[in-house]
């Protein structure tokens, strides 16, 4: 089946270490995201799992058995791209048969499976054009069905949705949730947006200039971030970081609130502020509050709260939801 | 730019230099036309005389002028062939990343630059000199006789001549196609399990086909008026064996003086590649749209 292990991969362009040596267990049927800021490396591990790149040292496992020195075509893994890399000139029917085609199938058997990837993804009346014709969503659907008809051991993602406009994003997301249930095949995707991470991940993998930071569930990292960047990288809008004495007082470096663990009132309050920016969403408020000895401080509110700017209010942090910091970032518990 | 005003004022502005390229064109293709029905040799000036079409049908129905036309057709097909094959494996190999690769580059280019005198003067002493040639000094070290190319094959000579030096421009046409292929269709097709062969021919090859196309077209424009190598190096000989409708013409002109039959033979010239432009723009128009 298609489990992956990474074992002490290093990766280095020249003297530059791109990936320090790095160890990651990935399970079968997994839902595996990397994610991290642009340049952090996510991509680059992408790639030394497809074979697109030579690793440096360590080894790569694939269902148990080192592919390390294998070419990517024969690691049994399929890959979509960010730029989706259809081929134009071939018909979107001759785009998902290529990889049939190259491992040389009868020409029935590699229409049927056409037609089922096609049936999977809802391009059976779009077969014969060719891929300049089709909409941003249907690229990004024909460049999935050629990696799924391979039937492969494992997907790989590469940023697949940044492309696309937010609405179609939102869909093509709960679309690869959906086939990833219905595959039931381990998947490693890789994004920039915390939101994609959190919200079709199993298994997210956050990494930091070529660090793993934390590897866990979405609602693992969203409770116990072990340090600051993970912190301060899942969830949205960030959490306040709030330093000085009023952390010191907590017996802690950095204090972390998240927006909304903090309670707002037009008077009282354990700290006051006035408001700034109000962005008012419908269903949420997020409140912009400037303070005098804390900084700026985000507050989520209701969508019923009626505050603008230049209100005075009062703010009571959530004590049993607070994150504390040591002066090295990292989570005391 | 889309009132009323502004279009009066761009078709002004723009009506001098039409008005002088159709005058640079129309007046000699006139006066050819017209010379076409004249009676009209250089040695007896003055005597011109109104011909009819009679110099149409001498050329036409002149031998050397089916030949001429074979060899006109057999230069632009064979330089097309060495120049499109050479040049994507050329463009192939240096788009691979070597030390110097700047140096090569220049060094390939470097034939596009020598104007086709000097090129066929320099293969026809240094290189097909049957008794000085560097070819023919490879032939007897090897215990072979020499061949003497622009006598027993004048027109593989010139073909060889022109296609070294159209080389440069189709492999620099393709380079750059070849360069602009995206990085992670070539991936793609990697991971899908193409080997270096089917990714040439599934992904390179139709990502060349526009640049190709290109190719033909320009090259095609050049290669039927090849003259200066055939003057150069073989005089349209032996006997008319390397001679094309190019040489064709300019032998009647100023070899025969014969300014009459030269205009038909031109004008015969201008209506063949007028149809041969047809054919490929119609053919080369499908691929650029799709």
């Amino acid at each position: 089946m298609g489990s992956i292990t990474l074992q002490r991969v290093n990766k280095a362009f020249g003297d530059l270490t791109v990936i320090p040596a790095i160890d990651l267990e990935i399970a079968d049927g997994e839902f595996a995201v990397f994610v991290g800021p642009s340049g952090c490396g996510k991509s680059t591990l992408l790639r030394l799992i497809a074979g697109l790149e030579d690793v440096t040292s360590g080894a790569i496992l694939i269902d148990g058995k080192d592919t390390t020195a294998l070419p990517p075509a024969r690691r049994g893994l399929s890959m979509v791209f960010q730029s989706y890399a259809l081929y134009p000139h071939m018909s979107v029917r001759a785009n998902i048969a290529f990889p049939l085609k190259m491992a040389r199938l009868p020409a029935a058997e590699i229409e049927a499976k056409v037609q089922a990837a096609a049936r999977t993804l809802n391009l059976t009346d779009y077969l014969d054009r060719k891929p300049r014709q089709l909409s941003g969503g249907q690229r990004q659907r024909v460049a999935i069905g050629r990696a799924i008809v391979r039937q492969p051991e494992a997907f790989l993602f590469d940023e697949p949705l940044s492309n696309l406009d937010a609405a179609l994003r939102v869909q093509m997301r709960l679309e690869i949730s959906e086939l990833h249930q219905a595959l039931g095949t381990t998947m490693i995707y890789v994004t920039h947006d915390q939101v994609e991470a959190m919200t079709m991940a199993d298994k997210i993998v956050v990494l930091n200039r070529g660090n793993i930071e934390q590897v866990g569930s979405p609602l693992d990292l969203y409770r116990r971030p072990d340090n600051l960047f993970v912190a301060g990288f899942i969830g949205s809008p960030k959490m306040n970081f709030i330093t000085g004495p009023v952390a010191a007082g907590l017996d802690c470096h950095t204090l972390g609130v998240r927006p909304e663990h903090i309670a707002v009132s037009t008077g009282g309050g354990l700290w006051t502020g006035t408001v700034g920016v109000a962005e008012h969403l419908g269903s949420d408020t997020y409140l912009h509050i400037h303070t005098e000895n804390l900084g700026t401080l985000t507050v989520r509110a209701g969508g019923e709260i009626m505050l603008g700017h230049g209100d005075t209010v009062g703010l009571t942090p959530d004590m049993a939801n607070l994150h504390k910091f040591d002066d090295k970032g990292r989570a005391i518990r | 730019m889309a009132t009323q005003n502004s279009r009066t004022a761009a078709r002004l502005m723009v009506a001098p230099s039409v008005i002088l390229l159709f005058i640079w064109m129309i007046v000699p293709l006139g006066l050819t036309i017209y010379f076409s029905f004249l009676r009209y040799n250089l040695l007896m000036p003055g005597t011109e005389q109104w011909a009819g079409l009679l110099n149409y049908q001498f050329f036409l129905t002149d031998p050397a002028f089916l030949t001429a036309l074979v060899n006109t057709v057999m230069i632009v097909v064979g330089v097309l062939a060495i120049t499109i094959v050479g040049g994507v494996l050329l463009a192939l190999l240096l788009d691979q990343p070597v030390i110097g690769q700047g140096i090569v580059r220049l060094l390939v280019i470097a034939p596009f630059f020598v104007m086709p005198t000097v090129t066929a003067l320099v293969w026809k002493n240094m290189f097909m000199n049957p008794v000085n040639g560097l070819l023919a000094w490879l032939q007897t070290s090897m215990g072979f006789t020499p061949h003497d190319w622009l006598a027993v094959t004048p027109l593989a000579a010139i073909i060889v001549i022109v296609a070294w030096q159209w080389l440069p421009f189709a492999t620099l046409i393709l380079l750059t196609a070849l360069q602009s292929l995206d990085e992670e269709q070539k991936e793609a097709a990697e991971m899908d399990g193409a080997g270096p062969v089917s990714r040439f021919f599934y992904l390179v090859l139709p990502h060349l086909s526009r640049a190709i196309t290109v190719v033909i077209l320009i090259e095609t424009i050049f290669l039927l008026s090849v003259f200066a190598e055939i003057l150069v190096t073989t005089n349209g000989g032996p006997g008319n064996d390397s001679t094309n409708i190019a040489y064709l013409v300019y032998a009647q002109a100023l070899l025969q003086f014969d300014v009459g039959g030269a205009s038909a033979g031109g004008v015969v010239a201008v209506i063949l590649a007028n149809i041969v432009a047809l054919f490929l723009l119609r053919a080369i128009g499908k691929t650029l749209e799709a």
